[in-house]
Formats: C-alpha cells, sequence, structure tokens
C-alpha cells in the first residue's frame, strides 16, 4: 500500500520530465565522448556524441575521382581549351582533356540530376544567357582566390566546388537576410532589437541573428571584452554589442559542430595567450568570409533572376557552415586538390 | 497518532476552517468563504481563504497586471500578431531595454519606451507589495523578517534593472524581460566584463546560493528524523530542551562537530538566504563600474590560478600575429 502511495506521488513529476524532454530541443542520450584538449581539470574538453559522428562521417566522405586525370605528358601535348571551344573566358588555359574532365566533375558535384544543361545552353554550349554560367565563372575565380590568398584558413587541403555545393546546385547552407518583421517594425510595439526568435542563425539561442551582416558582409569590432582590469574612459562594448559577437560564436559552434573551448580558454575568452591554436585558424576564416562575400557574392546580386535572391532581394551569402556543413575541417580535411589540381589556383 | 517518518505529508488537518485573528482597526475584512482541498493539503494547509488583499494588494497587483500585459503584448507584436507562433517562439521572446545610443534618455515607444514603462510598473508593484508584506506582518503582531528577507531580492532586481544601469550612463545595460534572452544576457554580461565567476562577490552569492540549498536540506531532514520525539516543535524548543532537540544536536555533533541551536539554525537559513541576492547585488554594480575585466583583476590581485602550457601560446592575428 505504502509503496503504490510513492509510486503515485512520484508518478506526476515522472511525468512533468517525459513531457518537459519531449519540449527542449537539443537532447542526445548517453554516453557522450569527451575529449580531453587542455589542462585538467579546467574544462577545457570537446564532447562529441559518437552516433551524431558516425553520421555525420557518412556525409562527408569525399566522392570518388571522377575519372583518372591525363598524364603531364599527354597534357602537355593537348591543345588548350580556347583553342578548341569558343568563349571560355576562365578556364581556357587548361589542356582541353583536362578541361573537359573539370566541366564533368563540376557537373557532378553541383548539379548531377540538371546536367550540362544547368548553366550550359545545349544548343551552343558557348552561349552566355543563362546566368548559372556567369554565376559558375565566378565562382571558379572563387575557388582560385581561396586556395592561393586565403591558406592562412584553408591551408594545403584547399576547397572545391564539392566543398559547398555537395551535389546541390545552390549550397544548402547559405544564409539571406530576414524578412522584417510584419507589424512591428512600423508600428506601436513589438520592437525586438534583431534578437528573441528561433532561427539557425545563432543556432537556436535568443542571441541576434543580425551578426552575418555586421561581421561576415561588414567589418564590425568582435572583440567585446574589456582588455585592462579597471573601466577606462574610452569606455568599452555594449551588452548588445557583446551579444552580436555572441550569436557570431555560436553559429561557429553550430556551423563546425564544435564547442566554445575547440577555439577558446573559457577562463579568459579574449584572452590569445590561452586560446588553443585553432583560434588563429578561425580569425583568419572570418576574414576570408568577409572577401567572399564582398568580392564574389555581393556583386552577383543582379545577376541571380529574383527567385534566387533572399526575401529583401539580397544575394545568397556564405557563413562558416557553407564549406563546415557541420565539422570542424570540411569533408573532415580530406582534400580533393591533388585529384583536380585546375581548381588550386588560376593557371 | 500521526507520525513524520515519511518524505511526504502524512498527516491533513481538515476541520472549522480558521479566519484568523481579528484585524487592527481601519483595515478592511478578509475576503472569501474559506475552502478544504485535500490534494492542496498534501503539500500544505489545505485550507484555502479568507484572503487578505487590501489597497495595497489591489495596487500591487494591477501595476503588476499592467506590467504583464505590456510585456506580453510586446512579445505577440514581436511575431506579428500570430497565436501560433506566439506559443511556438515564446521561450524566446522579449521586451528589449532601450538601444545603447540611447542612455538614460526617454527613447521611442517602440524602441525601449515600453521596456521602461513596464520596469516602472513592475517596480510600483514590487514596492507595494512589499509595503503590504511588512503591513501584514506588523498587523499579526509578527516580526518583519520576510519582509527584509524580500527586501534582499528586491536590492539584486533594482541592481541590475535600474541601479546599475544608471550608473553606467544606459538602460541598455539593463535585462531584457524574456526566458531565454534573460538567461543570453546573463552570458553575455559574464563575457564582456571577463567571467563573473572571478568577481569575489559573485563567489560569495553562490556559496551563500548552495548553502542555503544545503542548509534546507539539513534542517529539514534532521527535523523531520526527530519528529517520531516531537522535534516538529522547533519553537518551544528553543528554550524548552527535549530529547528531540537532544538527539538532533548530538547526531551533528557526532557527524561534524558542532550543531546549530533550535533558535541559531533559523537564522543561518535567514543570513545564508539573504546573503545571496546581497552579495550578489553587490557583485552585478561592481561589474564595468568598478572593474571591467574580472579575469584581469583576479590576475592583478593573484588569485586566478595559471595552469601548465599545453601549447604554445599562440600571437594575435591582428597584430600581425
Amino acid at each position: 500500500m505504502k509503496n503504490i502511495a510513492i509510486v503515485a506521488a512520484l508518478l506526476p513529476f515522472g511525468a512533468l520530465l517525459v513531457i518537459a524532454f519531449f519540449f527542449t530541443v537539443g537532447w542526445e542520450r548517453p554516453p557522450i565522448d569527451v575529449q580531453q584538449v587542455g589542462y585538467r581539470g579546467t574544462g577545457m574538453e570537446e564532447p562529441n556524441n559518437p552516433r551524431e559522428q558516425a553520421k555525420l562521417v557518412a556525409l562527408n566522405q569525399i566522392p570518388p575521382e571522377i575519372y583518372p586525370l591525363d598524364s603531364p605528358a599527354d597534357l602537355a601535348s593537348a591543345p588548350k581549351a580556347r583553342e578548341i571551344y569558343e568563349n571560355v573566358q576562365v578556364l581556357g588555359g587548361l589542356p582541353e582533356p583536362q578541361f573537359t574532365r573539370l566541366m564533368a566533375a563540376i557537373t557532378e558535384w553541383v548539379a548531377p540530376e540538371e546536367g550540362c544543361g544547368y548553366c550550359h545552353n545545349l544548343d551552343n554550349l558557348a552561349d552566355d544567357s543563362l546566368y548559372t554560367k556567369t554565376v559558375s565563372r565566378r565562382m571558379i575565380q572563387m575557388t582560385w582566390n581561396i586556395n592561393t590568398d586565403w591558406q592562412d584558413h584553408v591551408k594545403e587541403t584547399g576547397v572545391t566546388c564539392y566543398t559547398c555545393h555537395r551535389g546541390n546546385p545552390v549550397p544548402e547552407n547559405i544564409w539571406f537576410k530576414d524578412k522584417p518583421q510584419r507589424f512591428a517594425s512600423a508600428g506601436m510595439l513589438g520592437w525586438n532589437d534583431g534578437q528573441n526568435r528561433p532561427s539557425e542563425k545563432s543556432a537556436y539561442t535568443s542571441l541576434p541573428v543580425t551578426a552575418f551582416e555586421a561581421y561576415l558582409v561588414g567589418d564590425a569590432p568582435i572583440r567585446v571584452q574589456a582588455t585592462a582590469a579597471l573601466p577606462t574612459t574610452e569606455g568599452g562594448s555594449t551588452i548588445r554589442q557583446t551579444e552580436e559577437t555572441y550569436g557570431l560564436m555560436m553559429h561557429m559552434s553550430d556551423g563546425l559542430g564544435v564547442g566554445c573551448t575547440y577555439c577558446h580558454n573559457t577562463q579568459a575568452f579574449g584572452s590569445w595567450e590561452l586560446s588553443p591554436p585553432p583560434r588563429q585558424t578561425a580569425w583568419h576564416g572570418i576574414r576570408m568570409v568577409q572577401d567572399l562575400n564582398g568580392s564574389y557574392l555581393l556583386p552577383l546580386t543582379d545577376t541571380f533572376p529574383p527567385e534566387r535572391l533572399g526575401p529583401t532581394g539580397d544575394v545568397a551569402k556564405a557563413n562558416c557552415a557553407t564549406c563546415h556543413q557541420g565539422v570542424f575541417k570540411p569533408l573532415y580535411g580530406a582534400s580533393m586538390l591533388d585529384q583536380y589540381p585546375s581548381l588550386s589556383g588560376a593557371p | 497518532m500521526p507520525t513524520f517518518q515519511n518524505v511526504f505529508t502524512r498527516v491533513q488537518v481538515q476541520g472549522h476552517p480558521h479566519y484568523g485573528v481579528p484585524l487592527p482597526a481601519g483595515d478592511e475584512p478578509r475576503i472569501g468563504k474559506p475552502i478544504f482541498v485535500k490534494l492542496l493539503g498534501l503539500f500544505g494547509n489545505a485550507q484555502i481563504g479568507p484572503v487578505y488583499l487590501g489597497t495595497l494588494g489591489i495596487l500591487s497587483l494591477a501595476c503588476g497586471l499592467v506590467a504583464f500585459v505590456t510585456i506580453g503584448l510586446n512579445m505577440f507584436a514581436s511575431v506579428d500578431w500570430n497565436p501560433i507562433e506566439f506559443v511556438r517562439q515564446l521561450p524566446w521572446l522579449a521586451l528589449e531595454p532601450p538601444a545603447p545610443q540611447y542612455g538614460l534618455s526617454i527613447p521611442p515607444m517602440n524602441e525601449g519606451g515600453w521596456w521602461l514603462f513596464a520596469g516602472f510598473t513592475l517596480t510600483v508593484s514590487i514596492m507595494l507589495w512589499w509595503l503590504r508584506m511588512y503591513n501584514r506582518a506588523r498587523a499579526l503582531g509578527m516580526g518583519s523578517h520576510v519582509a527584509w528577507a524580500f527586501a534582499a531580492a528586491i536590492w539584486l532586481y533594482l541592481v541590475l534593472g535600474f541601479i546599475r544601469p544608471v550608473l553606467m550612463g544606459s538602460w541598455s545595460e539593463a535585462v531584457p524581460f524574456g526566458i531565454f534572452p534573460h538567461l543570453d544576457w546573463t552570458a553575455a554580461f559574464s563575457i564582456r566584463y571577463g567571467n563573473l565567476f572571478y568577481n569575489p562577490f559573485h563567489a560569495l552569492s553562490i556559496v551563500f546560493l548552495y548553502g542555503s540549498a544545503l542548509l534546507f536540506a539539513m534542517h529539514g531532514a534532521t527535523i523531520l528524523a526527530v519528529g517520531r520525539y516531537g522535534g516538529e516543535r522547533e519553537i518551544e524548543q528553543i528554550v524548552d530542551r527535549g530529547t528531540a532537540s537532544e538527539r538532533a544536536a548530538l547526531f551533528w555533533r557526532w557527524t561534524m562537530g558542532f550543531n546549530a541551536s533550535m533558535e541559531s539554525i533559523h537564522r543561518w537559513a535567514w543570513w545564508f538566504a539573504v546573503l545571496c541576492p546581497l552579495t550578489g547585488g553587490i557583485g552585478i554594480l561592481l561589474t564595468g563600474t568598478v572593474v571591467d575585466n574580472w579575469y584581469l583583476w583576479a590576475v592583478k590581485h593573484s588569485f586566478a590560478p595559471a595552469y601548465p602550457e599545453m601549447w604554445a601560446p599562440i600571437p594575435d592575428p591582428a597584430q600581425g600575429g
């Protein structure tokens, strides 16, 4: 009797707990692997769910090589693409067999279902009437730029079209400016200061969702922590600025599938002396994305048709997740440049 | 024979309703006919009512309602008056304080003005409720301990939402009204000011917070454990020590070498609870006004530990590293 009463009394609490689980996002069942990354006892550790990792590993494999590249001797004797085809503005310097192979590879990476016709007028391959062809040219130049000028971030691994596209004509992890609030922005009440809504942009926190505009298009100062023990006459960052930086950091954490301690010593977030080395790579990554958005993507705004633009008419832009896709190194650091050397830089 | 040996309440008294002691002259009458609820009797007193609301209670509830509705309508408007989105996004929604550029001036209503309004009405509501608590305690001939404990919490509330923002010269430093947003504010606040864990008053506040929970558990457990000897008659046993008191005291002397008395344990509990927001409020008040980076402050005063290097220190890339 007594036991039944105890069970009956505990039951509502159990039920409440179960209901709470249902309504709370992001629960993962144990066991979770934890890797120590800093001095013992300081909480410098990287948690990983081995089941989610297995799924991510399966999703982030490089595709099989489309077919082997001709020998260097054969390529050297082959005619250049521009000698065979008309209007080859960017890749004209490539030997023709390498050029054709790259076109076939890009089709597999970017438009496997749509085929050549996604970018080319099939009646006249030289024709520039499809916007996708103009965009592709710029994207190839962007890839070269990343692989030559941004080695501080991509090292020798580099990127290819596949790093972002993964078989999708439009990469899955792109971002647009949010649609403004319909009533609140012009009305009497409901102002949310660009924050306080569930959004993938801030990894579903209530932090500002304006961080991409501020730091990945604009060049707003990211550092918010005071650099002296006592207040200075210049003053420091506001809580609003801190929250915006925090929003960007949550995106980086989410986009790379890592915790804060991957790049920071949480004892003192701002200190470079105490930070793990990946923070340097990430610092260059932020500047790289600013360059990609500013020099390549934003200038393409008028090239895209309206249906490819965001709700406020802005072009699709890159962030950390565009390449990383939830992994600390895109494709777990596997390089495809040895298979496709023509993408490692302008010929 | 009632027993107190279970972790759940076994005794429930239901009889003629207790209407309370006579009220002082000039007070309004208590309202409502008392009822008994068996379920509530499992957790506390089974009798509900009569209630004393009075002028202060009504005014306090009215001001609180105005603040609540102001916050709620702003949240509702922020999802474009969509009831489904309101429910779905509720934990994320908030009424934000004014943007930094407004400083301490009065901003437009839809850019923080409503936050000031809600903050003001909520503060009035809380202050009136404090007065009501004080008055009701006095009307019953009680000490004012509860009111002063509540005042300690109000101190922390005022530091966060009023005193510190005024000292910093900006309403934007204050906390938003929202479920997740106030938590994100807390995390951002700690990061901005160089890790609040190095703030000694924050440390004290945590000591008193966890200490309160520990003391509460120790005291509750001790009294339940000596319930079979009449240990629940704590107040009488302050002056008239019985076997329950002696066993409880001996138990703690045996296990940890020291024991509180039937009187002092309640002072321990009251001070631990009250010091939690008092020290916490001091810690918040000093943050940004007197200390800008608690970690660097702790390094300066040699109480931030230095750990062995696990990798070669990296230079700051912005300095050409």
